[in-house]
């Protein structure tokens, strides 16, 4: 699964991207695990009100099934416009 | 027929938004707004904007599906940049075309309303040697109540 980080997630984690093998049913699930990848990954989702999340580029909640996604996107609120 | 365009490279608001008025046809009013870097203290350097390539431009068609499914609209225009602006360069505009005015300026709000905090852009200043992601504002997220 192709994990992706935009603005200070991106920072905090170090990286833009990661490729990692899961079998996390939900987001929740998969944030538990990624919190297990070290300090960086623990610092990025320490607040997870800070942070949206995206399954295969549709907006979604953190109770949302992982089933057969193949792209997921941490961020914080979006600032367009 | 609703346009949607995310480029690094400016764009030049008057050429596209005459462009956009001349494609119309029967058309009574078009609406455009245009959103600039700001510098309230005087000491911004630049701006970055990043984005969610692929997400970005599907939340944006979304968006301006909903707007067509909910006004009766003969064309919409969003453009909106991402990479390095400076003070006072144009950010995004958005232009919609209808028959009558209140159709044009509601829709042309509910598409800034929606693609200030339902598409995936963030911005970061940097002034005075110190860098800071912008960060969403309350209001701007119960501007969205508003349209459900």
């Amino acid at each position: 699964m192709n994990i992706m980080y935009f603005a200070w997630v991106r920072e905090r984690i170090g990286a833009p991207s990661e490729e990692i093998e899961t079998r996390a049913a939900t987001v929740a699930d998969l944030v538990e695990e990624l919190r297990g990848r070290g300090e960086r990954h623990a610092a990025a989702f320490a607040d997870l009100s800070a942070l949206r999340v995206a399954v295969d580029q549709e907006l979604t909640d953190f109770d949302a099934p992982l089933a057969g996604a193949r792209e997921v996107a941490f961020f914080p609120p979006m600032t367009g416009g | 027929m609703g346009i949607v365009r995310v480029q690094e490279a400016p764009f030049d608001f008057g050429a596209e938004a005459q462009a956009f008025a001349d494609a119309q046809s029967g058309m009574g009013a078009v609406v455009t707004f245009t959103g600039i870097v700001r510098d309230l203290e005087g000491t911004l350097s630049h701006m970055q904007i990043e984005h969610y390539p692929g997400m970005t431009e599907k939340a944006l068609a979304k968006i301006t599906d909903d707007a067509h499914g909910r006004w009766s609209l003969g064309g919409s225009l969003i453009i909106h940049r991402y990479g390095t602006l400076g003070p006072d360069d144009m950010i995004m505009m958005v232009a919609t075309a209808s028959k009558h005015r209140k159709d044009a300026f509601e829709a042309a709000m509910f598409l800034m309303d929606y693609l200030k905090s339902r598409a995936p852009f963030w911005k970061k200043e940097e002034a005075g040697g110190a860098a800071d992601w912008v960060a969403a504002r309350d209001e701007d997220e119960d501007a969205l109540k508003g349209w459900e």
